[in-house]
């Protein structure tokens, strides 16, 4: 069995590796402002202490931190029929392994957001808010586009992680590359489906690097 | 004409009163320069003016409109958020570490908000840019980040930034404590011009030159409360109150 073989066998499931990083990535980055916004939300209920929204932020990103993402995938996936009895297809298998890496990534962007916005010197808001800029205007305008800057390194860790993340999908037989590799590996005992599925996560990650880096350098025109 | 009038304000963080019953007024075209000791209250009483903090009690009447008066109770009630709003409006804010937008050029920093609160269009406001710019001796930095400037380029920018929304009273938090002397010359100078075109100001600052030579009105503040209200030579050459003469000896 030759290189190109593998390669060409594994192509189908590089393409569905490549469709569940970029669905997670536009899903989780919005997500996970969201639930930052909820995280630092001052709203309460009966009393100053009692936050529902924080604590329901704070419990949501507690236990998607706190639970290994594969459990989590296998939950999305199989909770279905046995809390609810509903029949799960196979066709389920994509939107169960995005819906689990969505609201996985996004329970860790929004402590990053949270870290990059309350970093931000309060001069800022103070500035705007004497300017006459409306709240969302300061936030989408003024403090936004630095607390991305200031973030990009530690969202960049999080993309990374995500790319070598997606292998987890084997869990619930999305054929994404990594599952693609094992079985041909079996079938053919042989490890070089493994050997080819590593450079694949490499290669990936390289690019990703690259173009996290290229944004940070178009970044740098300020301090 | 009373450009803003201050009565009986009244300001504590927790337990600690900041503001004692502080009241004064500002005529039209007046420059008002406030001295006094670090912990005397002045920057709060900047701050409630310019709605950065609340007072607790108290009435502030900017250009004829009430930002806040007292209720039966005598405890702060403020205006509509609209009314505020329109409050703020009459005033601008040059803050002690400038707060620049960074990530905006010097043009930007001084268009956004006309463009996005006043309604101006990109070529209206980037006149009244250019022209504000000129006035300040920056029309070669328009296109510079600010930081990419000095410290006395980035308190005229933050200056000009203020002028774009023409404010009816310019407020100065201590503008130059940030600068070595050379830049503070600087920002002194620009405020000097704004005083001879009748610009009306209130300056906390601890430049006592500059207080006795611009400034048509002083008030020493200590301790949260106003100590002496008066010209230039009556707080400087002829205070008779021991708390003043004890301060400004050390300068």
């Amino acid at each position: 069995m030759t290189l190109q073989s593998i390669v060409t066998q594994l192509g189908g499931g590089m393409l569905k590796t490549v469709l569940l990083f970029f669905s997670t990535l536009i899903i989780a980055l919005p997500l996970g402002l969201l639930v930052s916004f909820a995280r630092m939300s001052n709203a309460h209920l009966f009393s100053k202490k009692f936050k529902p929204l924080r604590l329901l932020a704070q419990v949501y990103i507690s236990v998607m931190r706190g639970t290994p993402l594969m459990l989590q995938i296998m939950v999305v996936y199989f909770g279905p029929y046995y809390l609810f009895g509903i029949k799960i297809s196979s066709s389920y298998q994509i939107y169960a392994a995005i819906i689990a890496f969505a609201i996985n990534y996004a329970a860790y962007f929004a402590e990053i957001y949270r870290g990059g916005i309350e970093s931000m010197p309060k001069g800022q808001y103070e500035a705007a808010k004497i300017l006459g800029f409306t709240k969302a205007q300061t936030f989408f305008r003024i403090i936004l586009p630095q607390v991305m800057k200031r973030i990009l390194p530690s969202i960049t860790n999080e993309v990374i992680t995500l790319v070598k993340d997606t292998s987890l999908a084997f869990v619930i037989a999305y054929a994404e590359m990594f599952t693609m590799a094992k079985r041909i590996a079996a079938k053919e005992t042989s490890m070089l489906p493994f050997v080819a599925a590593g450079i694949f996560y490499y290669v990936f990650n390289l690019i990703v690097a690259i173009v996290m880096n290229r944004i940070e350098k178009k970044m740098s025109y300020y301090k | 004409m009373k450009m803003l009038e201050a009565k009986n304000l009244k300001k504590s963080f927790g337990d600690n009163e900041v503001l004692k019953n502080i009241s004064f007024d500002v005529n039209k075209g007046d420059v008002l320069a406030i001295i006094g000791p670090s912990g005397s209250g002045k920057s709060t009483l900047l701050r409630c003016i310019t709605q950065l903090e609340k007072v607790d009690s108290g009435e502030i009447v900017i250009c004829g409109e009430t930002l806040v008066k007292n209720d039966y109770d005598g405890n702060a009630l403020y205006a509509s958020k609209k009314e505020k709003a329109s409050v703020a409006r009459h005033l601008g804010l040059v803050f002690q570490n400038f707060n620049l937008f960074p990530h905006f050029s010097v043009m930007r920093n001084i268009t956004e908000a006309q463009r996005k609160v006043l309604g101006r269009s990109k070529e209206a406001s980037e006149e009244v840019a250019r022209k504000l710019l000129k006035k300040m001796g920056l029309s070669d930095k328009e296109n510079a980040y600010p930081c990419e400037l000095s410290g006395g380029q980035q308190q005229r920018v933050s200056i000009a930034r203020a002028l774009a929304l023409s404010p009816d009273i310019l407020l100065f938090d201590e503008p130059t404590s940030a600068l070595d002397p050379e830049l503070t010359g600087e920002i002194l100078k620009v405020i000097r011009e704004l005083a001879s075109e009748k610009m009306t100001m209130i300056v906390v600052t601890h430049e006592m030159l500059f207080a006795k030579n611009v400034a048509d009105r002083v008030i020493f503040m200590d301790k949260g409360y106003i100590i002496e209200n008066g010209t230039p030579d009556e707080v400087f050459n002829k205070s008779t109150n021991e708390r003043t003469k004890a301060f400004l000896a050390k300068y």
